[in-house]
């Protein structure tokens, strides 16, 4: 072959590697390693009351799912509405995880904007966020009754991503069908 | 409002774009003279829409517009204003804006400064830069919309990431951005040799000075963002091997052996394939390092807010650009290269040794970067390829590469005679050997080979870049007998020079120190002291701080006093450590808090870093030299003078170019 063909040839190995690489990134885009485990342990004050703690035994006996907020997350607030709604429609119990924030602050958040969860838990420094692996707010995990986490979800909830990742999942059990 | 002006001057932008690569690229081929000229009014239009873009962007930032998702996700109320617009480019979607206007400023400077090239070609470079534009445009109004509304908007914003609250970082982006699409105008210029299928002498003298800037900013923006790595992110390193990083060195490497071939081809009418090679390698490496930044495929400090789809979308530009223009390099170089003979001992030898070096240093580099992906997809295992690899490897051709480096400065073009050019080296052989013993053994009290070969190898440049000048000199003419061309080259091979001396003493001889102290106490570091006076609580606009007192002395002697500090951002509620410094050409001495151990103890980290300013400062004299060389009298427009350069040993054997 003569030899100005090579840096083509060589360049093209490169740029399909690259492409085996991004999509192998894709397909482990959203599975969390805890996709599939029990939901980690976890027992925090709750943010409206430092006295109650709420903690893995509130999850279990039904589909749930824990949220993670804060009131310096401008995505909270984007998928702040749905979760209103969703609460309201009483289709499942939502768990929040106050994550990094003021108490202060997060208290003066829901009784502004209106409070979907059943109770929050006031995770100051983190602590729980790391056991449960979260990157950034807003996250969203889906917990089946017996305590699995069957599902996370990155960035803000609305409808289509709850319709097409949550509901079909509780419907089937754990598979998306 | 505003916003929205800016989404549509940013659709106005690529429908001039279009225009501006389509129809001068026919018009050339047409030897349509109306058709070209298009070119060059398309780009300004395209420019001054992009400015609007970029502007309404910073207004949305200026005036907390947190409607904008883009302004609320990196903004805030208590955010002064300096980084108020500095975060417009603080982030993905503002930063792909920054290239873009760098990228059509660089494109009006090629359509004002390309009154001397002939019509086609000069209307194929900007068509060229027109493709590249619309590539980019695409790319931010698909993918990456800075100006996408979030409804219903929040009272505050989500605030700068606090690492990226410096100085240091309002400029790095922009330099490092400015070089990297400087690269592009390289090439354009060899895309459209190509197409034309003529490549001459004057091809190389039109390049080399396009490449020279790009090159120059690219040195800075490299330099500067090593410096602020180094007192912002409180680690006390220069630099990291980070994949990041790669991605900003590799097209630096190319970029410099670019420059080196194209001397080559400008003088000698050789190389000429090999340049163009070079000329669309160093760009497409910077299209890579975009890719790896921004698609979210390597884990780095410094990665974007990663999106599959962007990444997709550079991955597919990046194929279609490099893939094209390989096609056409295989398709058209052939035809280019000359068959012009040259000695085994001649200027040609070194420099194609000098490319030689530099393209295994950028392999090495690359696959140090894309190895740990190699591996995991292979293996599904995780390897981790760190400093200490990167640092040797790199070194077995950065030390033959510096050696050659001195000689090739002396050695004629074409073929060169041995005895004298042999004679010209002993005196810098002789410092090179002298102060190769001397500074690590007299001056710091420690000696092993690799530090010999270092010092030496510092001592070397400097002493055989000196040589030209001090002949000149002593011939009484001054150094007015030297081109700028080669006091551009002596002045950034002394940069090179100090920056080999600094990082090899502050690699061997640098000490760093993990201790605890408290309010009161004091440690030893390197013979120096460090006493903690106090420690108390500091306010800033957007942070609170606890902030340390540490009186440094020297034999009791009083040296400086540095305030290290640990910060809590309000909103992010990131803690970022602000190292105190104590700065000196000789020695840097370093502290930077860490955590709080209790007991009012708490843990610190001491530095001394002898001589790390000179790497820096050889950046900056690189850089220095690169900005002389491109103010030789030949750029100039209009200029028809042959490129002799009377100072140049061996004269005799110069070509005219």
């Amino acid at each position: 072959m003569n030899r100005y063909v090579w840096p083509l040839v060589a360049v093209g190995v490169l740029l399909i590697f690259l492409s085996i690489g991004l999509k192998d990134r894709d397909i482990r885009a959203l599975p969390s390693p805890f996709i599939g485990k029990p939901a980690p342990q976890f027992e925090l004050p709750t943010l409206k009351n430092p006295e109650v703690t709420i903690g893995s035994k509130n999850l279990a006996g039904d589909y749930a799912i824990v949220n993670v907020w804060a009131t310096w997350c401008v995505q909270c607030r984007k998928e702040h509405g749905f979760l209103l709604d969703l609460a309201a429609s009483k289709t499942i119990p939502i768990y929040g995880i106050n994550w990094r924030d003021s108490r202060v602050e997060a208290i003066r958040w829901l009784d502004d904007l209106g409070d979907p969860y059943v109770a929050s838990a006031y995770d100051a420094d983190g602590r729980v966020g790391i056991d449960w692996g979260v990157y950034g707010a807003p996250e969203t995990f889906l917990v089946d009754p017996e305590g699995t986490v069957i599902y996370k979800h990155l960035g803000p909830l609305d409808s289509y991503v709850w319709q097409r990742e949550f509901a079909s999942r509780m419907a089937s059990g754990g598979a998306r069908p | 409002m505003i916003p929205e002006i800016g989404q549509f001057a940013l659709v106005l932008a690529l429908s001039l774009a279009v225009c501006q690569a389509v129809l001068p690229l026919i018009g050339a081929h047409r030897g349509d003279v109306a058709m070209m000229n298009v070119g060059r009014s398309a780009a300004a239009g395209q420019f001054v829409f992009v400015a609007v873009a970029f502007g309404c962007l910073t207004w949305s930032f200026i005036a907390n517009d947190f409607s904008v998702l883009y302004v609320a996700n990196h903004s805030q109320l208590s955010l002064p204003t300096i980084y108020r617009v500095s975060a417009v480019w603080g982030a993905h979607e503002g930063s792909l804006l920054l290239w873009i206007f760098i990228l059509s400023a660089w494109t009006i400077a090629v359509a004002r400064f390309s009154s001397g090239l002939p019509a086609a070609f000069a209307a194929r470079v900007i068509g060229v830069l027109g493709l590249l534009s619309i590539g980019f445009l695409l790319f931010a109004l698909l993918t990456s919309n800075p100006f996408d509304r979030l409804f219903p908007a929040p009272g505050d914003g989500g605030d700068l990431n606090p690492l990226l609250q410096d100085p240091g970082l309002a400029i790095h982006p922009p330099l490092l951005y400015v070089g990297y699409v400087g690269f592009s105008v390289a090439f354009a210029f060899a895309i459209a040799a190509m197409i034309s299928g003529d490549l001459d002498q004057r091809w190389a003298k039109w390049t080399r000075p396009w490449t020279t800037v790009a090159w120059m900013f690219l040195t800075l923006g490299i330099a500067l963002g090593s410096w602020w790595a180094y007192y912002e992110l409180g680690w006390g390193g220069w630099w990291f091997w980070d994949a990041v990083e790669n991605a900003s060195f590799m097209p630096w490497l190319i970029g410099t052996a670019l420059i080196h071939s194209l001397a080559v081809t400008e003088k000698r009418g050789l190389f000429k394939s090999w340049t163009l090679l070079l000329a669309i390698t160093a760009f497409s490496l910077s299209l890579l390092g975009t890719f790896l930044v921004r698609s979210g495929i390597i884990v780095s400090v410094h990665a974007f807010a990663t999106d599959p789809e962007r990444g997709r979308f550079i991955l597919a530009f990046l194929a279609i650009v490099v893939i094209g223009a390989l096609i056409l390099y295989a398709w058209r170089a052939p035809s280019l290269d000359s068959d012009v003979g040259f000695a085994p001992l001649s200027r040609e030898t070194f420099l194609l040794l000098n490319n030689v070096l530099l393209v295994v240093a950028t392999t090495l580099v690359l696959i140090g970067t894309l190895s740990p992906l190699v591996v995991e997809l292979a293996t599904g295992g995780k390897i981790s390829i760190g400093p200490p690899w990167f640092n040797v490897a790199f070194l077995v051709p950065m030390i033959p590469l510096v050696i050659l480096l001195g000689m090739g400065m002396h050695t004629a073009w074409r073929t060169q005679a041995s005895k004298p050019w042999l004679n010209t080296f002993k005196i810098p052989a002789i410092i090179a050997i002298i102060l190769g013993v001397v500074i690590p053994l007299f001056v710091y009290g420690r000696i092993s080979i690799l530090l010999v070969v270092g010092c030496a190898a510092a001592a070397w440049i400097v002493a055989s870049s000196l040589i030209p000048i001090i002949r000149s000199v002593r011939r009484e003419k001054g150094t007015a007998g030297i081109t700028r061309s080669a006091l551009g080259m002596t002045i950034a091979h002394l940069g090179m020079g100090s920056f080999v001396l600094g990082a090899t003493v502050v690699s061997a001889f640098g000490v760093e120190s993990d201790r605890a102290l408290q309010p009161g106490e004091s440690i030893e570091v390197a013979g120096f002291e460090f006493h903690m006076k106090s420690l108390g609580n500091a306010q800033g606009p957007n942070f609170s701080a606890i902030e340390a007192e540490i009186e440094i002395r020297d034999n009791g002697e009083y040296v400086a006093t540095v305030r290290p500090q640990k910060r809590q951002y309000l909103v992010q509620r990131n803690l970022m450590t602000e190292a105190g410094i104590h700065p000196g050409m000789d020695k840097d001495l370093f502290v930077a808090l860490g955590d709080q151990l209790g007991d009012g103890a708490w843990s610190v980290r001491v530095q001394y870093k002898p001589l790390i300013r000179f790497i820096w400062l050889g950046a900056l004299i690189m850089a220095f030299g690169g900005l002389i060389a491109v103010s030789d009298r030949r750029y100039r427009p209009g200029s028809k003078t042959s490129s002799t350069a009377p100072a140049e040993p061996a004269k005799a054997a110069e070509a005219p170019a």
